[in-house]
Formats: C-alpha cells, sequence, structure tokens
C-alpha cells in the first residue's frame, strides 16, 4: 500500500462494519436480496470512499458479485436503497446507473468478439449522435464526433498496450488482453466510479502485475475505484480500504492491514471456531 | 431434355418478383436475426399485415392504394410493438415463441369468418392494385434478352420490387456501419455488456423489430399487388423458414446476404423443379420412381440437401465473413 490522499483521508476511521467515510460517493443502505430461502445480500450499511481504490474481499458465496449486481442494476433488492453522488438510484435499469458514472465490469469478461477491438471502444462512448436510428442515415451529423471518439479510443488503448491489436476481433484475443479491453471499454464511458467484478481471475501473473499498475493509476487520477478480489496478497497490496463479507453480510472493514487481521475476517475464510478443536462438529 | 428450357426457367425465378419480395422481407429479417440477434420466427406475419393492409384499405374501404400503404405500414408497426412490449426484455426464446404463435393466429384471423366483411375471409382480396399498373410508364411491349422475355406488365413490378430491394439494402448499409449499427451488432454479441455501457437496449431492439418488420410489410404488399390478389393461407409460418433458409445461404448479418440468398435460393429451387419434369418428360427417370406430381416435394428436398451441404462446407454462406465464423468456435 502506498501512502496518498485516499489514505490519509481515511487514516484513523474506525475499523467496523459500516462506518462512515469523509467523502462518500458510493452509499449502500440496508440492501438485501434473496433467492428463495437463500438470503444472498444482507448489507445494513456501506460506504465507498471517493478517489480510493475499495477492496471487496470475502470466501465463495459470501454475495459479492450479487451485491455488485444489486447495485449496478443488472439485479433487483427486495429491500432497501442506495445513493450514488448524492442520487437515489435505488432500482435504476443497469443502462442509466452506467449512465450516472457508475460503471462495472464483468467476471467472466463481456468483450464483443464480433466487433473489433476499436470498435468495441468506440461503442462505449456517451452521447453519439449517430446511436439515434434516424441519423444513422446521416453520416455527416455523427462523422466529426466519431473522429473524436477514435481519438480518445486510441490514447486508452495505447495506455492499456493494446493498439496493436486495434482491428482485430475482440474474439482473438487472449484472456488478460480481454480484461484489459473491458477495462479500457468501461473508461470510455468516462466513470466517476469503476466497479471490478474479480479483474485479475485467470490472468497470468505479469499481466496480474500490469492490472494493479493501471489500477492504481486510475486511482491517482481521481477515480473511485471498488473491486472484487480472491487474491489475498493482491487485495493487501493496492487497496486503500478493504471491505470482507460473508454470508452476505458485511463482517469487517478497515485498512488492509487491520482487515488482514480481524478475527471476523479470518473466521468468515476459514470456518468459525477454527481454533477452538473441541466445537468442530459445529461446522456442518 | 431441353436444357434452355431448364435455364431460363430457372433464371426467369431468380429475377423473378417472388425472389424480389423474398429478397426485401430477408432484409428485414436479416436486421433482426442476422445484426440483432433477435429470433423472429414471424417475418411472415409481418407480410401479412402489410397485405392486408393495402388490399383491404382499397377493395373494402375504398381509400387509395398510396393510403393503404400507409396503413399496412401502420399495422407493421403496431404489431412489432405488440411483440415486443412484453418480449423483448426478457431472453431471446420468449421473442421467438411469441412471433411464430403470431404468425399462425393473424393467418386464421383473416381468414376467419367473422373478419370476412373486411379481409374476405377464406375468398381473399383481388383487383386492388389498378392505380398501381395504371401508372406503367413503360410502353406496351415484349422485352426480352437472352433466353427470357417480360411483358411491360412484368417489367414494372420487376423494376419496382427490385428498386425496393435496392433501396433498403442502401438504407441497411448505411444503418448497420453508423453507430447505431455498431450498438445492434454489438447487442447481438452480448447484451449485458452494452447495457453496463449505458445503452439502452430495450430501446434499440425495439427500434430494429420495428423497422424490420415494417420492411417486411412492404415485401408483403408488393407480393399482394404483383398478384392483385391476398389470400391468408398464402401466409403460411413455413415462408418465415425460407427466408430463414436463403438468408443463412446468402450470409447473415452482410448487406447483400439476403439478396444473393433469394436470388440463389429461387433458381436453385425452379432449376431442380424444371428439370426434374424435364427428365421424367424424356423418360430419364421411370415414373414409377418419381412422377411429376411429386417433383413439388423432392425440389425441397434436394434444396435442403444442398443447404447441408453449404453448412458444412461454407457455414458462414456466400458472402458472410469465415473469420467471424470461426470466433464462435473457440
Amino acid at each position: 500500500m502506498s501512502d496518498n490522499s485516499a489514505t490519509t483521508a481515511l487514516a484513523g476511521l474506525d475499523c467496523e462494519p459500516g462506518v462512515r467515510k469523509p467523502d462518500p460517493l458510493l452509499v449502500v443502505d440496508g440492501v438485501t436480496r434473496a433467492f428463495g430461502g437463500l438470503t444472498a445480500v444482507h448489507v445494513d450499511n456501506l460506504e465507498v470512499q471517493r478517489g480510493a481504490i475499495t477492496g471487496l474481499i470475502g470466501p465463495n458465496g459470501a454475495g459479492k458479485t450479487t451485491l455488485f449486481n444489486v447495485l449496478s442494476g443488472f439485479d433487483r433488492a427486495d429491500h432497501g436503497h442506495w445513493t450514488f453522488d448524492g442520487r437515489d438510484i435505488t432500482g435504476r435499469a443497469a443502462h442509466r446507473v452506467a449512465r450516472q458514472g457508475l460503471v462495472r465490469t464483468f467476471q467472466l469478461t463481456k468483450t464483443l468478439s464480433k466487433l473489433t477491438v476499436l470498435e468495441n471502444m468506440k461503442l462505449a462512448a456517451t452521447g453519439q449522435r449517430g446511436e439515434r436510428m434516424a441519423l444513422s442515415l446521416l453520416p455527416p451529423l455523427w462523422r466529426g464526433q466519431e473522429k473524436d471518439i477514435v481519438r480518445r479510443a486510441d490514447e486508452l488503448l495505447e495506455r492499456f498496450r493494446l493498439s496493436h491489436m486495434r482491428e482485430e476481433y475482440a474474439g482473438t484475443l487472449s484472456g488478460g488482453q480481454r480484461k484489459l479491453l473491458e477495462m479500457a471499454r468501461a473508461l470510455m464511458v468516462r466513470p466517476k466510479m469503476i466497479m471490478l467484478d474479480e479483474p485479475m481471475a485467470g490472468v497470468n501473473p505479469a499481466l496480474t502485475q500490469s492490472l494493479l499498475g493501471h489500477i492504481t493509476d486510475l486511482r491517482d487520477e481521481g477515480m473511485t475505484v471498488c473491486f472484487v478480489e480472491h487474491d489475498m496478497d493482491v487485495v493487501m497490496g493496492i487497496s486503500d480500504w478493504v471491505v470482507c463479507m460473508a454470508e452476505g453480510s458485511v463482517v469487517a472493514e478497515g485498512p488492509p492491514q487491520a482487515v488482514g487481521k480481524n478475527p471476523a475476517v479470518i473466521d468468515a475464510y476459514l470456518g468459525r471456531h477454527h481454533d477452538e478443536p473441541e466445537n468442530e462438529a459445529d461446522d456442518g | 431434355m431441353d436444357w434452355e428450357v431448364i435455364l431460363s426457367d430457372a433464371l426467369r425465378s431468380g429475377i423473378g418478383p417472388i425472389a424480389a419480395v423474398y429478397a426485401l422481407a430477408a432484409i428485414g429479417l436479416n436486421l433482426h436475426f442476422g445484426y440483432t440477434g433477435l429470433l423472429n420466427f414471424g417475418q411472415i406475419g409481418f407480410m401479412l399485415v402489410g397485405a392486408y393492409g393495402v388490399a383491404a384499405s382499397v377493395s373494402t374501404f375504398g381509400l387509395s392504394l398510396w393510403a393503404g400503404v400507409l396503413v399496412g405500414l401502420a399495422c407493421s408497426v403496431v404489431l412489432a410493438l405488440l411483440l415486443g412490449m412484453p418480449t423483448l426484455r426478457l431472453r431471446a426464446e420468449y421473442l421467438a415463441i411469441a412471433t411464430i404463435a403470431a404468425g399462425e393466429i393473424l393467418r386464421l384471423f383473416y381468414r376467419s369468418t367473422w373478419a370476412e366483411p373486411v379481409t374476405g375471409g377464406v375468398y381473399g382480396l383481388q383487383q386492388f392494385a389498378d392505380d398501381f399498373f395504371d401508372a406503367n410508364p413503360i410502353p406496351r411491349d415484349s422485352y426480352g434478352f437472352w433466353l427470357i422475355n417480360f411483358s411491360s406488365r412484368d417489367l414494372w413490378v420487376l423494376l419496382v420490387a427490385w428498386g425496393l430491394v435496392a433501396l433498403f439494402a442502401g438504407i441497411m448499409a448505411l444503418m448497420v456501419h453508423s453507430p447505431w449499427g455498431r450498438v445492434i451488432r454489438s447487442i447481438r454479441e452480448d447484451e449485458d455488456a452494452v447495457r453496463s455501457l449505458g445503452k439502452s437496449v430495450y430501446a434499440y431492439k425495439m427500434q430494429s423489430l420495428v423497422f424490420g418488420g415494417a420492411i417486411g410489410s412492404i415485401a408483403g404488399m408488393m407480393l399482394a399487388i404483383q398478384n392483385q390478389s391476398v389470400n391468408a393461407d398464402t401466409y403460411n409460418p413455413v415462408e418465415t423458414f425460407f427466408l430463414y433458409t436463403l438468408l443463412v445461404l446468402g450470409g447473415a448479418g452482410r448487406v447483400l446476404g439476403p439478396i444473393i440468398g433469394s436470388i440463389l435460393f429461387w433458381a436453385v429451387l425452379t432449376f431442380f423443379d424444371s428439370a426434374l419434369r424435364q427428365a421424367i418428360g424424356a423418360g430419364y427417370i421411370s415414373p414409377d420412381v418419381l412422377s411429376a406430381g411429386e417433383v413439388g416435394a423432392v425440389r425441397f428436398a434436394l434444396v435442403g440437401l444442398g443447404l447441408m451441404l453449404l453448412v458444412i462446407f461454407r457455414p458462414q454462406g456466400i458472402v458472410g465473413s469465415r473469420r467471424e465464423m470461426l470466433l464462435d468456435v473457440r
């Protein structure tokens, strides 16, 4: 972890679930989501600090991805509400959430294989005149805008080292390159906050380092990043703040070192009563 | 066996009005299936409402042909909205089920006794396109090239029908290469990705369904006008699958796919038909094996065989892109 304004802002906060942040961008309040009898998500309170990297950890089935889906409009919540940048976005459709500036990526990358890398990037630009059906027949009305979009797309492709693949079908990219493309594409939306669902899953160690570099660079430029990850080393290395979920709820949060030592986190990962062998039968 | 007859039959059919009508309907279907990934199994329903929109407006209500065209277009828009509103937020299969059912429901409804005062029921409607043929600027004469001849009436129909095909192919080329086209092609690939980037997938799918359906209705109008008659039983669900066949044959998701597919489909179908009849007539095929009356069915079997070979050896269609096709197997 490096010292930066985000860590400074978060220093000295209580390390307990649902703690108030000095400048929250995303505020989650009493959100629940149940599938039949199983409560997948039950988050009483969660705030994501603006301009910081927030790592969301937790064992399999802790409800991290479901929480992502609910907040980004890809799933509905049963109860609760959440605000983004001061606006209530509870229950908004996914595309409206994205337009507000909250853009997410997916655990299984969703690159558009039969479009070129550049087309993938161009798609994501917002406010395109040529995306209106009637105006699509009148290229002079959108050519200029299209040129600007290409310029910005090329800058991002350069930054994510995908320029050489510009004209290739996205379907020909390797797994790691797809993760890079998805991240670059999300940035084309000019989001205020980016939510990455397991950005390192299935990526080789060398590329992981480069992905991490991109994420910290984004933070340093003022972007708010929230990401789900399993690899504890990765999470501890770059997060300014770590939130741990287990069985649908937030069980701990705090700076990485503090969360790493938190008994609730160790319990969540290793099972409750791991230090009390006489109670082993209770684990089920 | 008279090869000249076989060839002229095949050629006449390949460039004929029916091929043009199917090309036009397939252009609409290509927007749905080839570009947006919508499984519309009821394109024939759009053709039906277009055809009856013109026919009933003129025959039953005494409106002009142009008013009839507008009525037909309006009907197709209403049909698309009715089909799209409940299904386009759901998975692709729901649209497929709704459209295949709607096509058949429409056919049964338009031929019902209840609807007879407007649609003519099982008898259909006739002689409603006089305005169209009166507008024919081509002098009365016979026009021919190589093996085939057309009357001025035929030529007028061909000009308008292929003119419409060219017009809509041009519009389609502009649209799919625009940012709008980029969005709908992306929806075909993965609609969640498009949603996550701030585009209203539902609105785009609806636009595609409405516009492709309207093109289908224009094809239906052209079919009705050139026959000077409509009959609900012409609009069988199986016709939609002929449209899919020729679309896959030509290459789905390509501007020229439906046009090349339709020309080839009708030319090959008629070629087999004519060749089999000639072979039976010349005694090459014994009537015990195949009688002239059975040719109609066998030609479809042969087309089916041809299509199977195509899918095996050229799955992307005649003008499709093999590279794009191979991305699916990765």
